[in-house]
Parts: structure tokens; sequence; C-alpha cells
């Protein structure tokens, strides 16, 4: 019953490990691959939405940060995947409501909707993909002080390190509520009452709050005065500057100009 | 439900994008003002606690199905509007980039639809009406169901909306809102039933914990009307921006910007019961849509299409050997740099 | 100034519900000294901790720190100078990483980012974990993020080091080294636990609470000697005083 929990629990920290990791992409300043990320995500979905040979040429980006990163392609694949099914929930109703066909194959035509299905998939590969590759080269931590450096307000940045810090301690602390649950409960298999459920809830959010209260408790004792501080130098040097505008230009480039058409033309008359 | 990023088009999701700025920042402003420095741990670890909890889910009688806890409208209670919206905003952060939830661009989307609802309208407009000072079981149960719901209804709405708005789904708006509102009716009911039930726990374990949350923030009528000015104007803003920019540049922006000027005609219109066939014929006078028309019966353009993806073809087979002779190289090199990663796997599993 | 950097006197503490939780408490600290303060369950002492650096207010009575009569005014000159390390390290490390962490403190004291830095490089190597500093705390294992509890509190050099179960939930050869670590320091220690063999090894005063009062006061081998006051606060004798189990002979 809780294989659920505990996958999500390990992932967050295989991710975490995968963003310790010391590779020239993992050393860049993450302002850098915040807005590098950023342009990727715009462009790819600024495509039409019938748009699939544009946005082939995109999976370059993830290429490259996979092999420069040394990234597990298995398991950011199976991420992938277990976020799925929302988007072709959405999408499996194109194919079913726009059958006019568009492209002849031969016999076969294919429709409209197949062909925007398809680009859907593209889209949401890429930019989930996008997401993940963010932070299994970043590392939230250091997300979050890029984001404050962007301009994002300090009272938001702090809530999203705290979160990110006490997600682990109360996952932990309901993988054991789940366990002493499901150790004496004798008639399901695993199942959770409505009833118990609550208890469980309202005694899991008793604790945190009297833990809310023990660490600000550890704040005051450390001359806390209601804003907390952090140092960290990023240096924005040659390499960022490098790495933004060759990829954010090269993405531009692919969006703006029908450039695999033309690779595509050029190979068709050399070989045709 | 989250929105993501492969629904949307740039327009709708930067304008959603700017809005949850906005309100983000007008938040931790007024969290700063409110100098509480109690409510700076709170808050994190509150959010932390909705995460853990939506990972406890309980079987609902009769179904076989399972619900859990969203957390929205508990949060509002616990921390007061502005202060559950900051949290909402990170709980989703983290669900976008850990759990790949909706994606970057959609964040924007998902912020406004599940933490500007609930924090904004269904707690301080509902909730805090029916339960008032003195909450009673019932009054407790009535307004956090009734609040739940339409937090939820409204979140469900904006899903559609900005799904119909981005034009990538060829859901019509009315057959999309018949399958929406109905599921979400039921995840607001079991969202409303879980929330009435940690609160009246908390209310006999620790009454202290919600009188000190119920007097803390008085929000009155002009914080949220300011927020609800700013966000107009901001939305106004970008549209307007992204429709200049989509006139200078055809195609995808464009189309996706005819949707949106073509908004209020579809409200004018008395547009929400249109069935396929009314948005098919709405649609088909746009000239860029016909382009599948076009595709198939002109040659020329069905060439550059087969080109196109001939070329996509080979750009990313070019790609996928970077991407592996950077991997074999780098995996030559840097064997012995992370030796800590086995080891460590997941301190945190207590067997 | 007197030659006593902690005084407490007569000092009473009720909850808001009129539980009282101190009854009148009194004890004077010297400067350097080490001193254990016992007890079973509820009879006061974290209670009595957090009296020593101003984070609850007394109902009655006084808390002297240094030079300072604890008031609302001093509460931050008094925090300065004594370093709390709390039970729970994962309530205690509330930044993303180790550094984060250890200079938290420090900067809310208002030092240069230059400073900031060598105050928590020293820190980390005094307690031996400097190699940890861009770890993220949920990834340490519990003696690491005891370590790092305790660096987070010596990198705003305060004098005095007011614990709360510091061994608590070590394995054995971490529970050592702790010690030792802790032996190492010259700072006034004032430490409440349960782990009476490690009062044996690091305090040679002790003050034994019972139902919010002091019960007894004095040197330690005097205090663990004495078994009818043990017995009257619900506590037992150290281990290594109490006689081998396998030839019965008293040790």
């Amino acid at each position: 019953m809780s294989t659920k929990i505990d996958r999500a629990f390990y992932d967050i920290g295989h991710l975490d490990i995968l963003a310790e990791a010391d590779t020239p992409l993992h050393r860049l300043d993450p302002r850098a691959k915040l807005l590098t990320t950023a342009v990727f995500v715009v462009c790819v979905v600024s495509f039409g939405k019938y748009e699939i040979a544009g946005l082939l040429p995109f999976f370059l980006y993830p290429a490259v940060v996979i092999g420069l990163a040394e990234l597990p392609l298995s398991f950011l694949l199976r991420k992938l995947l277990l976020v799925s099914p929302f988007v072709i929930f959405i999408g499996i109703f194109n194919p079913w409501l726009d059958r006019e066909v568009m492209v002849q194959l031969g016999p076969v035509g294919i429709s409209g909707g197949w062909v925007s299905f398809a680009s859907l998939l593209l889209r949401f590969s890429l930019t989930v993909g996008a997401a993940l590759l963010l932070i299994a080269t970043t590392g939230f931590g250091t997300i979050c002080m890029a984001l404050e450096q962007l301009g994002a307000p300090r009272v938001f940045t702090v809530q999203l390190l705290l979160l990110y810090r006490y997600l682990f301690v109360l996952i932990a602390e309901s993988i054991r509520m789940m366990r002493a649950q499901s150790l004496r409960s004798f008639n399901a298999k695993g199942r959770i009452s409505y009833r118990v459920f609550l208890q469980m809830l309202g005694n899991l959010l008793l604790r945190t709050i009297d833990r809310a209260q023990r660490i600000h408790m550890a704040m005051l004792s450390r001359a806390f005065t209601g804003e907390i501080r952090i140092v960290r130098q990023f240096s924005f040097g040659y390499k960022e500057a490098c790495f933004l505008a060759g990829f954010g230009g090269l993405f531009l480039c692919l969006r703006l100009t029908d450039l695999t058409a033309l690779l595509g033309s050029l190979v068709l008359g050399i070989t045709g | 439900m989250h929105m993501a990023d492969a629904l949307l088009s740039p327009a709708v999701g930067g304008t959603m994008w700017a809005a949850a700025a906005a309100a983000t920042v007008y938040c931790s402003a007024k969290v700063r003002q409110s100098l509480d420095d109690r409510k700076v741990p709170l808050m994190g670890v509150l959010a932390a606690f909705v995460f853990a909890a939506q990972m406890i889910n309980f079987t609902i009688p009769g179904t076989g199905s399972s619900g859990h806890l969203g957390g929205g409208l508990m949060l509002a209670i616990l921390l007061g509007p502005p202060a559950a919206f900051l949290a909402i905003a990170s709980v989703l952060t983290v669900q976008a980039l850990f759990f790949a939830d909706g994606g970057l661009l959609a964040l924007g989307c998902n912020i406004i639809n599940l933490g500007i609802f609930p924090c904004f309208i269904a707690y301080p407009l509902i909730y805090k009406r029916i339960v008032g000072s003195h909450p009673t079981r019932a009054r407790l149960l009535t307004g956090s169901l009734i609040a739940a719901i339409v937090g939820l209804q409204m979140g469900a709405f904006a899903v559609v909306t900005e799904t119909t708005l981005s034009g990538v789904s060829s859901l019509p708006f009315s057959s999309f809102v018949v399958l929406m509102q109905p599921i979400h009716l039921a995840i607001g009911i079991v969202e409303g039933l879980v929330t009435a039930g940690v609160i009246s726990f908390i209310w006999q374990a620790r009454p202290e914990i919600l009188e000190k949350a119920a007097t803390d923030q008085p929000i009155g009528i002009l914080p949220i009307g300011k927020i609800l000015v700013i966000m107009a104007a901001l939305t106004v803003l970008i549209g307007g921006l992204l429709s200049w920019y989509a006139s200078e540049h055809p195609d995808g922006l464009e189309w996706s910007m005819f949707k949106v000027s073509g908004q209020e005609e579809l409200e004018t219109r008395e547009g929400l019961h249109k069935d396929l066939a009314g948005v098919q014929e709405q649609t088909a006078l746009m000239p860029d849509y016909g382009f599948k028309k076009s595709a198939a019966g002109d040659s020329g353009r069905l060439g550059t299409s087969v080109a196109g993806l001939v070329g996509g073809l080979l750009v990313l087979l070019l790609g996928v050997v970077i991407g592996l002779v950077l991997k074999k190289r780098g995996a030559g090199g840097h064997d012995h740099s992370h030796p800590h990663d086995h080891d460590h796997s997941h301190p945190n599993h207590h067997h | 100034m007197s030659h006593h950097i902690v005084e407490v006197k007569d000092l009473k503490f009720h909850y808001p519900d009129q539980t009282p939780a101190l009854r009148g408490v009194s004890f004077q600290i010297r400067h350097g000294e080490s001193v254990a303060i016992v007890g079973a369950n509820g009879a006061g002492k974290s209670t009595l901790l957090l009296h020593l650096n101003g984070y609850l207010t007394p109902t009655d009575g006084q808390v002297r720190i240094g030079d300072y009569q604890l008031t609302p005014e001093t509460v931050r000159e008094v925090r300065r100078t004594v370093g709390m390390v709390f039970q729970d390290p994962d309530d205690q490390l509330f930044m993303s990483t180790v550094f984060d962490d250890v200079a938290f403190g420090p900067l809310n004291l208002g030092f240069t980012p230059e400073d900031v830095t060598a105050r928590v490089e020293k820190a980390l190597a005094t307690v031996g974990v400097s190699h940890l500093k861009n770890r993220p705390p949920h990834r340490l294992s519990t003696g690491q993020k005891r370590r790092v509890a305790i660096a987070s509190v010596l990198s705003m050099s305060p004098d005095i080091l007011v614990m709360d179960e510091p061994s608590a939930g070590l394995d054995p050869r971490a529970r050592t080294q702790l010690i030792e670590l802790l032996k190492s320091f010259e700072h006034t220690k004032i430490i409440a636990t349960h782990d009476l063999d490690m009062v044996v090894d690091l305090c040679e005063r002790t003050i034994v609470m019972h139902d919010g009062l002091v019960s007894a006061d004095g040197p330690t081998m005097e205090i663990f000697s004495d078994d009818k006051l043990l017995a009257a606060s619900c506590l037992e004798k150290p281990l290594r005083m109490q006689g081998c189990p396998i030839c019965r002979c008293k040790g």
C-alpha cells in the first residue's frame, strides 16, 4: 500500500542526488539554466497545433543536457510516463473529434486529430522533460536562489526552501504513521477508512503545527528577527552567457525559420 | 487537476504566469507587513504537510476509489489568504519541478486555478461567512463543503477556459465543461468532507490554533479588490503585448490569439451551449485554421512538410548521437566523481 | 559584575492553562562550569532551558545571563550569549544546506558575508563536518545532524552552550564521539539529559529536578551515590556505577 509514497519519496531523493553531481553543466550559474529552460518551453509551446517536424529538433537540447550532465535516461523516461495520463486524457479527444484527413501516406490517410495528438505528446515530453532536466542539473535550493536573484520575493523563496526541507521530514513521518496503521488493521488490504484517515491526518497536522513552533524557537534562539538571510554568490560569467545565448539563439532560430524543412529538402534533393 | 504545458499556448501561459507572479508579489508583501514571524516556519511546514498528507489515501465507501486532501481550503483556514496562497504556490512549484506535474509554463495557470479561488474567494466569501467566529460542527461541515466545491468548480472552469483559449486540444468548450465540472464536483465533495473533518479534529483537540488563525488576518474588501484590479490590468497589458507580437509573427501564436480575441464573441453570443458543430463553424472562419484543409490538397505544402519531417528527424538523430557521445565520454572521465551516490540513495528510509 | 555567568532566582512559571511547570527554581553557575540537569519526564527540565534564552518569560522570579538581567530589551544579547541546541536536530536545522544553516545565526547578527563564511568554516571544522558543507540536512545521519546543530550555534561564538538531550538517538559510537567533542569545548555547558553515564563523563556538577523544583544540586558523583535521592526523583544510577551483572560485585 505504501509503495506509492515510498516511490515518490525515493524519486525526490534521487533527483536530489543527481543534482549534486559535479559536471560542467551542474557548475553553470542556475540563472543561465533557468532562463534557457524558459526560452525552450516558450518556443516549444508556441508552435502551431499540427506541428511535428519543427518540434523534433528540439530534442537536441535534452539529448545534449543528458549527455553533458550524465543523467540516467531510463529514470527520466519513467518519470515522464508517470505524469502523462492527464495530457493523454485531454489529447485523446483530438483524433476522435478531428477526423478530417490531413496527410495522405499512400493508402493510409492520417487525420488532423492524430497529427495534433502526436504533436501534443511531443510538446508534453519536451516541456516536462525540460523541467526535470533543470532540477536534475541544478538542485532545488539553487533554483530557489536563482529565482530570488531574478526578482522573486524573499518571503516566497524562503517558503519554497522550508517546504523542501520539511517535505522529507513529514513524508518520513507519514510513512511511519501508515506503517503503524497497516500493521494493526487486519480487516482489509491496507484500506484506510474515512474515520481513520481523518484521525491520522489530524494527528499529523497537530504534530506539524508543534514542529513549526519548535522551529520558530530554534530560529529565535539564533537571533531571528523575521527575515531569513542567505549568502550565496553566483557568477554569471562568460560561460553562462555563451550557454544562454547559444541555446536560446538556437531555439529561436529553430522556431522562427524553417531550418528543418530546408535540411530535409536538401537531403531529399540529393537522394532523389 | 493540473494544467499542463503541452495544452497551453504561450499567450495564455504567459498571461497566467504574469498574473500568478503579481499575486505572489502582492501576497509576499502582505505577509511581510503582518510582522508575525511565527508564520515564517508555519507556512513552510504546513505546505510540506499538504504534500505529505496528499500521499495518504482513504477508501471512498462503495466506490472502491480513493480520496485524499487537496489542501487549498485547509491552508486558507489555518494561515489566512495571503500566507495560504504562498504556501499553495510553493507546493505547486515543487510539484512542477519534482513530479513534473504540469510543467513550468503551466505553473502560472496552476497557481491561479488552485490558489486564487480557494484563498481569495472560497475562504473569505463562503467559508468565513458560513462558519463565522463561533463554529459548530454543522456550520464547519456546510462551510467547508460549499467552499471546497465552489473553489474547485472555479478551478476546473479555469482549466477548461485556459485550454480552450490555447487551442491545442480539439475538445470543444461545451463538451470540455460537461466533462470537467462533474468530476470536480466529486473531488470538491471529498475535499470539503476531508477539510471539515480535519478542521473539526483540530477544533476539538486544540481550539486555540483556529482561534489564532481566525483573528489573525482581517481581510477586508479592499485587498481583494486591489488584487483583482492589478490582475485585470496585467492581463490586459500582457494580452495586448502578446497579440501585437502575434500579429507580427503569424502561425501558432496568431492562432491562439485569435482565440483570445474571440473570447468576447464567445460570451456575448451566449455561447456556452454551443455544440461541436458550432465551434467548428466558428473556428473555420479563422484563416490559419484552414491549414489542415489546404494541407492535404496542396502538394506544395505537403512536400514542405515531408521535407520538414525528414529534416527534423535528421536533426533529432544528430542530437541523440551527440548526447550518446557526450555521455560516453563523461562516464569514462567522471566515474569517480560522485562516490557517495550509492550508499546515501535514501537515508531517510527507516527500513 | 559577579563571577557567576548564570543566575536563576526563585523562577516560577505557569503554562497558560495554569499548570505550574516551575515552582521556584534557584541556582548559580560559574564561568566554565559544566552542569547536568537531570530529572524524570515532566520534571521541568525543558521549561527551565527555554527560560535561559528568553523564549519563555518567567511568571515570577529572575534570570540573569552574564551582565544582563533577562528582559524583553536584553533578550537579543542574551540569545547571542547562550547557544541553544535543541533535542530534535530536524527542528534546529531548517535551512536547505548545512552551510546556510550554520550561517543563519551570524547573518542575523549582522556580520559581513566574508566574516560569516569564515565563522561557518571554523564552526564546521570544530565539529569535524567541513566536508558536509553543501549537503542538504535531510541527507545526513543523526550523528552528523547533531554535529551540524552544534556548529550552527558555535558560529555565533556563544559563551554558554545549553543542550537538550544531546546524546538522544545516537548509536553508541556516535555517542562516544559526541562526548569527546563536547569535552573539548571550553564553554560553560548546561546539559539536560536522561543519559546519566554521559553526565559522569562530562559534568562535574549535577542539578536534580523533581516536580518543578530543584531537589538536589552538587557534585555529580555525590548525587549519583545517593540511592534515596535518585529513587525519590525517579532516576537510576548510571550503568557503570551499578554492580557488574555477571560477577555481581560492586563497581
